[in-house]
């Protein structure tokens, strides 16, 4: 199939197609349209919003010891909108994954958001989770490497969730202190650091050196009520070796040398090679060619992970027409494709009650098997199309094509129309031939959204 | 100001979608000659093994562990003397004291030093050696048993809910299952999407798949969310009361990097409730019956500065089922002291886990040596006979 780059760059490297708006005209468009997502918005999340919300949560539950009936109630009403957080979360990300004219700016903030998992454990700490994307993915999208993997392995989300907080020196001050404490390392967030965020499980690296970084990076913290994100009385005395390298002088780590070994791991050769192969499985293939991502990995190497130009090589690369359709959507891909290619703009997901964000969007992307902000380990989501296009997953995807569309616009569209609208000349025979021939609209247009024509790209 | 802006708002309670446990979603099946049955439980994670089969005898263990896997004074109970067990399993001393539970201490999958769980499920779920990287092995043990048996009758794997267990994947023909699972669709337009995805064999074969379970129902199945443990071990049950010999499925959340405790706490409870839920649904089948309980590795023999432990090397195996020759601790101990551990930090594996499993299949399916040792797990010495069964 000879498919023409607004096309590819619309389905492949962005979501999907709409009727609101052209696709793409050349590879520049593309590529400024990651600028636009670097912006966190107007309801992003301030370390200010969740010291407020903690102060206020821990007022409530103060009061309700107390037996205040009004605080009980207020409490309850404040742990409700506490736990719809993550579902508001679904409803921003995916009105700006509707409205985007070439959405690639934000497949990118889905694709680093996932490369860096998180995940928030309760109510309380749902706003942090949010944050996290704010602060730490969307600014970063467009730079070095560095600086975005410095910003998410230092941000508070992910220190709480690789348990950084609890890592003290084993000769530290405060372990020293409080003997009876037993206070010691915690060597998750240095482990997945070298095997997730950068050089990657296969690469050459020892038991030795995560447990080197581990202590490298004891201080590395976050407190509420504090704003410090280095306390010295954590961090291990003396230099660690990482790789090779020595960091941090005869007296303890500081912040700098924490930077500092961040930014040499990024710069590592493996990780240049993890990454390339981690973008390429993303966007173009489960079993990209080998040129894929070595071009990736040279352009990586050559620009030291200046991530403005690895992406121009994804997005100018032949492999692009090559693969078409050879990845199949993820859940949140196919209802951000399928929620524009009805013709809804951004505005309409962010008219949406929260009862409605639930139902149409919230279940259905859970039972598809991407629960949104529950990804199940720091591994993040599969990318295997199998993985996917189970008859679980599949059935849950029908069920959404036969029934949402009709809840979410007034009036359906032609099914004949939408199978231009949804994928322009890409649509296949076999889909062109049934479509016309389903017993209802409402079929049709359930049949359009369920072919595998639309749920791969 | 979203965060003041939400707190005006009313907001109605998120139902089922907070997914109870992403990992309890599968179970798989297989059916085989014979009354023997075989459970296979994955342990994702890796559990911690000196914690849930306390060597309180060790004198080094205190040293290592000053606030956990306490033993007896802390309400583990004691199995032998040497050995207790981890208060989250007391649920099962009973099968202790009528032989029907037993527990390997130090085992291991070849899988050293890197200690990524994904790379370590992967070895155990495939059940090679490291001749060949993980990426390139192909199905899973149980499946490669299966085509050993010439008799074995379907062999169908059923999947619950999103998450494919490697160890059925394979040439045997997988159904993924899940409760609830609407079609709602007229057969017009079921047979104009076959005509769509014909030529797909992905989609063609999940859509057909779709169809044939859209039938079948679980009792006391829930839309949306996994099954718990003990729907698991029902619903295993209910398959091995009937053709199916060979079931599988997974319990998650035994990394307990922090707060171990309470983490191997939840997890126990499931693993407890899992193994309960088989007893109780298979009845006067439990007398043939072997359940095995294994991990991608065990944990270090260090607590760590946050009351957990990280990933280590040698744990244990958990062993339960009326055929099996329980209230015994089988194989042997490493020790604790400073010389006795693996890299200095982790309980030194005195047998490839991999071993007991297929001395299991040996005892229960009658499968040659020569097939456990080439063909479903190349390269493995199988060693003498650990006299695992009844």
């Amino acid at each position: 199939m000879d498919v023409s780059f607004p096309l590819l760059a619309a389905i492949r490297l962005g979501y999907g197609l709409s009727p609101l708006m052209p696709a793409p005209p050349n590879a520049q468009a593309v590529l400024n349209s990651v600028q636009r997502a670097c912006d966190p918005g107007t309801d992003a999340v301030s370390h200010a919003d969740i010291r407020e919300q903690t102060k206020q949560f821990a007022a409530l539950a103060k009061a309700r010891k107390g037996g205040d009936k009004a605080a009980i109630q207020r409490y309850r009403e404040m742990n409700r909108a506490m736990a719809a957080l993550p579902r508001q979360d679904l409803q921003r990300r995916l009105a700006r994954a509707v409205e985007a004219p070439a959405g690639f700016g934000e497949r990118l903030v889905q694709f680093w958001a996932d490369h860096f998992t998180i995940r928030a454990d309760g109510a309380a700490n749902q706003l942090m989770g949010m944050a996290f994307v704010d602060q730490a993915i969307r600014p970063h999208l467009n730079g070095n490497f560095a600086d975005l993997l410095i910003a998410a392995d230092t941000h508070p989300m992910m220190l709480r969730y690789l348990n950084q907080n609890s890592s003290f020196g084993p000769n530290s001050r405060s372990a020293q202190n409080n003997p009876e404490r037993a206070l010691g390392l915690n060597e998750n967030l240095a482990r997945e650091m070298i095997e997730l965020h950068t050089l990657g499980a296969g690469a050459d690296y020892s038991q030795e050196d995560v447990r080197q970084l581990a202590e490298l990076l004891t201080g590395l913290t976050w407190r509420r009520n504090d704003d410090r994100r280095f306390v010295p009385a954590m961090a291990e005395p003396g230099a660690e070796t990482v790789l090779g390298r020595s960091y941090g002088g005869d007296d303890r780590a500081e912040m700098q040398d924490i930077h500092a070994v961040m930014a040499d791991l990024a710069r590592h050769p493996h990780t240049a090679q993890h990454m390339a192969g981690k973008l390429a499985r993303h966007f173009v293939s489960d079993t990209p060619s080998s040129a894929l991502v070595q071009d990736l990995a040279a352009s990586w190497r050559d620009s030291d992970g200046h991530l403005p130009t690895v992406y121009g090589v994804l997005v100018a690369h032949p492999d692009l027409a090559r693969d078409f359709r050879a990845k199949v959507r993820q859940p949140f891909d196919y209802l951000a494709s399928a929620t524009r290619a009805l013709g809804l703009s951004g505005d309409d997901i962010r008219a949406l009650t929260g009862q409605q964000m639930r139902r149409f969007y919230h279940v259905p992307i859970n039972r598809m098997g991407q629960p949104w902000t529950r990804p199940t380990g720091p591994d993040g989501w599969p990318e295997a199309a199998a993985a996917w296009i189970t008859p679980q997953g599949l059935a849950e995807r029908i069920e959404w094509g036969l029934q949402m569309p009709a809840k979410l616009l007034k009036e359906l569209p032609d099914p004949r129309k939408l199978v231009s609208t949804a994928l322009g000349d890409t649509v296949g025979d076999p889909l062109q031939w049934a479509v016309p021939k389903a017993e209802s609209t409402l079929e049709g247009v359930a049949m359009v959204l369920s072919s595998n024509d639309f749920n791969r790209r | 100001m979203l965060s003041r802006r939400l707190f005006l708002k009313s907001t109605a309670l998120i139902g089922c979608s907070a997914a109870a446990h992403p990992l309890l979603s599968t179970v798989s099946f297989a059916s085989a000659p014979g009354e023997n049955r075989l459970v296979v439980i994955i342990l994702r994670g890796a559990m911690d093994g000196l914690d849930v089969l306390q060597p309180y005898g060790d004198p080094a263990l205190r040293g290592l562990r000053p606030g956990l896997s306490t033993g007896p004074a802390d309400g583990a109970t004691d199995l032998d003397g040497f050995y207790a067990l981890h208060p989250g399993l007391g649920a099962l001393y009973p099968l202790w004291q009528a032989g029907q539970l037993g527990f390997v201490p130090a085992v291991s999958t070849p899988y050293r030093d890197k200690r990524s769980h994904f790379d370590g499920q992967d070895l155990l779920e495939s059940g090679t050696g490291h001749d060949l990287p993980v990426r390139m092995q192909q199905g899973g043990w149980l499946n490669r048993l299966l085509q050993d048996m010439p008799d074995a009758v379907s062999q169908t794997a059923y999947s619950v809910g999103v998450e494919d267990m490697l160890i059925l994947a394979g040439q045997a023909q997988a159904r993924s299952w899940a409760p609830d699972a609407q079609l709602r669709m007229s057969p017009q337009a079921q047979m104009l999407l076959d005509h769509v995805y014909h030529d797909d064999p992905l989609f063609r074969d999940a859509a057909s798949l779709a169809g044939e379970i859209a039938a079948e129902r679980m009792d006391g199945g829930r839309r949306g969310g996994g099954a718990t443990a003990g729907a698991l071990g029902r619903f295993a049950a209910s398959r091995l009361n009937e053709a199916t010999r060979i079931a599988s499925f997974s319990i998650g959340g035994w990394d307990s990097h922090a707060n171990q405790p309470q983490v191997i706490g939840r997890a126990l409870q499931r693993l407890s409730d899992a193994i309960l839920a088989l007893r109780e649904g298979l009845g006067g089948n439990w007398d043939r019956t072997t359940v095995l309980a294994m991990t991608e590795f065990g944990r270090t023999a260090r607590q760590n500065g946050s009351g957990g432990t990280d990933h280590g090397t040698g744990g244990a195996m958990l062993m339960a089922g009326g055929a099996i020759r329980g209230g015994r601790v089988i194989g042997d101990w490493p020790g604790l002291g400073e010389g006795d551990l693996y890299a200095g930090r982790d309980l030194m594996p005195t047998r490839d886990v991999r071993a007991y499993a297929a001395w299991a299949m040996r005892g229960l399916f009658g499968t040659e040596r020569n097939a456990l040792e080439q063909s479903i797990f190349p390269g493995l010495d199988m060693g003498d006979d650990p006299g695992m069964l009844a």
